[in-house]
């Protein structure tokens, strides 16, 4: 028997509301089925299963919000449930899941009578939610300001409320009773997520910059040739190539592609893209294009595609919010020569692509027009220095010589 | 501060020389000002702080005195009594439980006890603190236990400005002044302004400003709380830094102004946990600011352990920088 619980889908996420159940109890699930929608300050995210097994009971209502890490419903994986049918679930009675047991096993303890006293045993946690921690300051600022503390996550020491963790709830627009649970976007708390994101990047991660300008005139030839004989629906964008390029260069320089956490580097083996996508009204998502440096360039290119219309949806995955391991933004066609991006923590790198533009480059001696693209790199100094990231950003402007391999 | 020293001048010089410099002065200013213990002539003083005063002064005024700490405290306090201005030295806090019925029950009972009639005018030095290898009988801070007795103030200069300062002020109180000075201190070196001169002795100083956690402290113990402090900021955590100074009367108003700035406190104390002058603060910050906090008020003291000779076991016995950065953490949530 597991638990299906809140998944954290980020770093900055301490809780979330359940706005939808797409199972109900005794349906089967397996492991990547999305099971249950949950509205975030990132707008709703789909939440996959890890487990492969029968639903036994949902234990958190509908538009309730609850922390992270929270038990959301139980789930009885394969084996155990074809040992053990389907039985009533009694959060009294939780039924114990046994292997056979040899013939001299010592029965389970027996009930005891039911004791006068409480047992003097406070460090076993009762079984009843624990009631919410909030420091006095905090306490005293959510009367002031009509706060209601059930609505506030702590940061605190113990996950205590603090009276920051208040005063931000406090500057938060209050969502409207009426409001509809529907997967939205809220845009205003996804720019309360962002600015809490970025600032933390900004004072937590020593940021360093470089910049590299490309020649992609390759790259044009190549995309106006293979594109001539697709239809519309699947031709490639330039975006494409500069995404698989960095994803092939990430998993060559694991120093820009893992997260940085408790101090210490974990570099990741897989290489999940989180791509920057802006929202109309002015929200930004970074969902994960998963294994990215595996992926052939029509595979990559249908991917972004439905990424990007379910992320202006509203509609992304959990695992698209926290897997991302490395992280890339490009203006297009819109923007300018060049962007410098904030890390998003724990990621250790940002590598943003500017505006293609026409310019006088020399080649073989002789000046000529050619597409340049300028990228940079925003590292994280704590894992990588600049040597290495110039070495990185090398690397990705030599795989768009040869676009034809990527 | 130091810009403006500069400008009047100042000088190199040590805890230790500030203290002699102290005893000095007062000597010089006030006829009625001698210094009398044990070693403080000839030898010059357990710590060398009196070293060169009975050349200098005489015998009448640098008086050594018999191994009878009881002994020599009443002749302190009577004299105090009978108008004079004594600065009784007890080498060190160890050796002052053997003049504790004199402390306690008369010089910081006289005044009470005689209806206003008499005052004692007395201040009293001593050496505190571990840290020297001096094992189990001899390390003791039992400066937050004086810190109990009404009638006394108890005074902790940690740095050369309150080591120098302090003692003249201490001497125009009319009641008795116990100083505390922690035995790491007296060779710690620094710019001292040429013409230092008396400080307040009722007012706690903020060493650091910082937002996000009040350390309190004294003593021997500030100078590892500015080095914990120091290693916070490059971890972002902007801790503020109290030194009490004055561990009686306590300056609650400046405590509970930093507490309610930073919403946190964790108070660095050399003495035992149980009972100790940092369990003190704490509980007047929680009667006095406890709607200003956001954590647990944490505390760095002294293991509860007899204090070790080996020097691992004795630094281990006493407080660090790195308890003091795992306490300031944990009040953050940060652990």
């Amino acid at each position: 028997m597991v638990d299906f619980r809140m998944p954290s889908l980020g770093a900055d996420m301490e809780a979330g509301t359940l706005v939808e159940w797409l199972v109900k109890p005794g349906d089967w699930v397996k492991r990547g089925d999305i099971v249950a929608v949950v509205e975030t300050q990132k707008g709703a995210i789909e939440i996959e299963t890890f487990e492969t097994g029968q639903v036994e009971g949902i234990l958190v209502e509908l538009n309730s919000k609850v922390p992270v890490g929270t038990p959301l419903a139980r789930i009885r994986t394969e084996g155990e449930a074809k040992a053990a049918p389907v039985a009533a679930l009694s959060p009294a009675a939780a039924p114990v899941i046994s292997p056979p047991a040899p013939a001299a096993a010592p029965p389970a303890i027996p009930p005891a009578p039911a004791p006068v006293a409480p047992p003097p045993s406070p460090a076993v946690a009762p079984a009843a939610p624990a009631r919410t921690r909030i420091s006095p300051a905090a306490r005293r600022l959510a009367e002031a300001r009509s706060v209601d503390p059930a609505t506030v996550t702590g940061s605190g020491p113990g996950g205590a409320i603090t009276y920051a963790d208040v005063a931000r709830r406090a500057a938060e627009p209050t969502p409207s009773s009426e409001r509809k649970r529907a997967p939205t976007l809220d845009l205003d708390a996804m720019r309360t997520a962002i600015a809490a994101a970025m600032a933390r990047s900004k004072r937590e991660i020593p940021h360093y910059y470089l910049a590299h300008q490309v020649d992609v005139t390759a790259c044009e030839h190549w995309l106006s040739q293979k594109n001539a004989a697709l239809p519309p629906d699947n031709r490639l964008l330039i975006g494409a190539l500069t995404l698989k390029a960095t994803a092939l260069a990430a998993h060559s320089f694991p120093a820009f592609n893992g997260f940085y956490r408790d101090n210490k580097y974990e570099p990741s083996e897989a290489v999940h893209v989180g791509v920057a996508i802006a929202i109309r009204g002015g929200g930004l998502a970074a969902p994960a294009l998963h294994d990215a440096d595996q992926l052939s360039l029509d595979d990559l290119m249908s991917r972004m595609r439905d990424l990007v219309q379910r992320t202006r949806a509203g509609r992304i995955r959990s695992s698209e919010i926290s897997d991302s391991t490395i992280t890339v933004t490009s203006l297009g066609e819109r923007g300018v020569e060049t962007l410098y991006g904030i890390i998003y923590p724990p990621q250790v790198a940002i590598v943003g692509f500017g505006k293609v533009l026409v310019r006088p480059w020399v080649v073989d001696g002789a000046i000529g027009p050619r597409s340049v693209i300028t990228i940079t790199l925003s590292a994280d100094h704590r894992v990588s220095d600049g040597h290495a990231g110039a070495l990185f950003l090398t690397e990705i402007g030599k795989l768009l010589q040869e676009p034809d391999k990527l | 501060m130091q810009q403006e020293a500069l400008q009047q001048g100042t000088i190199d010089t040590s805890y230790r020389e500030a203290v002699r410099q102290a005893i000095r002065d007062a000597i010089m200013r006030d006829e009625r000002v001698f210094l009398m213990g044990e070693d403080v002539g000839r030898y010059g003083g357990c710590y060398a702080v009196s070293k060169g005063l009975l050349a200098e002064f005489g015998p009448e005024r640098i008086r050594d005195t018999p191994l009878s700490e009881s002994g020599f405290t009443g002749a302190g306090i009577g004299a105090a009594m009978a108008g004079l201005r004594p600065i009784v030295e007890l080498m060190t806090v160890n050796f002052s439980l053997l003049a504790l019925d004199q402390i306690l029950n008369t010089a910081a009972t006289v005044r009470h006890m005689s209806g206003n009639q008499f005052g004692v005018p007395l201040v009293i030095r001593m050496a505190t603190g571990a840290g020297r290898q001096l094992a189990a009988q001899h390390s003791h801070s039992l400066e937050g236990w004086y810190a109990h007795i009404p009638g006394i103030k108890v005074l902790a200069p940690a740095t050369l400005e309150d080591a120098r300062g302090m003692l003249w002020t201490a001497l125009q109180d009319p009641d008795p002044v116990l100083i505390f000075e922690n035995v790491m201190l007296y060779n710690i070196t620094g710019n001292l302004a040429a013409d230092a001169g008396p400080v307040n002795i009722d007012k706690a100083a903020v060493r650091r400003p910082g937002r996000d956690v009040s350390l309190i402290t004294y003593g021997g113990s500030l100078w590892k709380t500015l080095e914990a402090a120091t290693a916070l900021a490059a971890e972002g955590i902007e801790a503020e830094v109290i030194d009490l100074r004055s561990l009686r009367p306590l300056d609650d108003a400046t405590i509970m102004t930093s507490v309610t700035k930073t919403r946190r406190a964790v108070i660095i104390d050399e003495g035992w946990r149980s009972g100790s002058l940092a369990a003190e603060v704490a509980m007047r910050i929680v009667e006095q600011a406890f709607w200003e906090l956001d954590a647990p008020i944490g505390r760095v003291c002294s293991e509860e352990v007899p204090i070790p000779y080996p020097r691992h076991l004795e630094n281990a016995a006493i407080p660090q920088a790195p308890k003091i950065i795992a306490a300031a953490k944990a009040a953050l949530g940060r652990a």
